[in-house]
């Protein structure tokens, strides 16, 4: 699983790409643990190339943003369609907010 | 379409999704109803690989897709320890995010994303697992 991170002024990017499943979702936690482990609490979340969520990437998600929060917050970014009507559909969506490009996901910090 | 064997890892979660693909696409679901069984069959894998076999890792996943007049049968076979996710009851959802926990959201998923889902458990034969999902223009 390749993860590429960028530093913002007052936030930090997270991107990944294919499937986030239970193979692959320890690896997700531990580069966000790393990120929060450094005290950051605003994180962009980009999943333009991401294609599936399997629950295991959810509750990645879910531990990341219970660590930010209140202070700051993990944002997404370009929820695949598929992927966004499943969190709706068990309610969970309201757990994030979402935003269709990166520039402006950045710049609401 | 034939059954498909899967050894006990998650790294053949995504071989599954690949056959699953192939089956959804072959009875003529959408691309939101290919998702809902790419969803529903992961969680399902994942939780045999996971919870139904303990430190244990199962001799046998055979998948086998069933096109059927409004839609597709999945039907997931193990011989794990008997596990019956239909009866697992479904995780506090609408409650803050403090308070989530995480328990049961996979099976909960599955059965959100399927129309039908049916657990039987035999000594004999092992754990059968019947999903269905209509195609959306059937309902």
């Amino acid at each position: 699983m390749d993860i590429q991170t960028t530093d913002f002024k007052r936030c930090t990017l997270v991107k990944t790409s294919g499937r986030i499943d239970g193979s692959n979702a320890p690896t997700l936690a531990q580069k966000l643990k790393e990120i929060t482990g450094k005290g950051i609490r605003n994180i962009v979340f980009d999943m333009g190339e991401v294609t599936f969520v399997a629950s295991a990437g959810w509750w990645v998600l879910i531990d990341t943003q219970k660590t930010c929060k209140p202070s700051g917050e993990l944002v997404l970014v370009k929820v695949e369609k598929g992927i966004k009507d499943s969190l709706n559909l068990v309610g969970m969506g309201s757990y994030f907010r979402t935003y269709d490009d990166v520039t402006t996901a950045v710049g609401d910090f | 379409m034939p059954t498909q064997r899967f050894s006990c890892s998650l790294n053949n979660l995504e071989k599954i999704c690949d056959y699953i693909t192939t089956c959804t696409e072959e009875a003529g679901l959408d691309e939101s109803e290919v998702y809902a069984v790419q969803l529903a069959v992961d969680e399902a894998s994942t939780n045999i690989i996971e919870h139904g076999y303990g430190e244990e890792c199962p001799s046998r996943i055979d998948i086998t897709c069933e096109k059927i007049d409004d839609g597709l049968k999945v039907v997931i076979y193990d011989d794990a320890r008997p596990f019956d996710p239909t009866s697992v009851p479904e995780p506090e959802i609408n409650v803050s995010l403090e308070e989530l926990k995480p328990r049961g959201l996979g099976i909960y998923l599955m059965r959100k994303m399927m129309d039908d889902v049916q657990y039987q458990s035999n000594p004999d034969t092992g754990n059968t697992l019947t999903m269905i999902k209509r195609h959306v223009k059937c309902r």
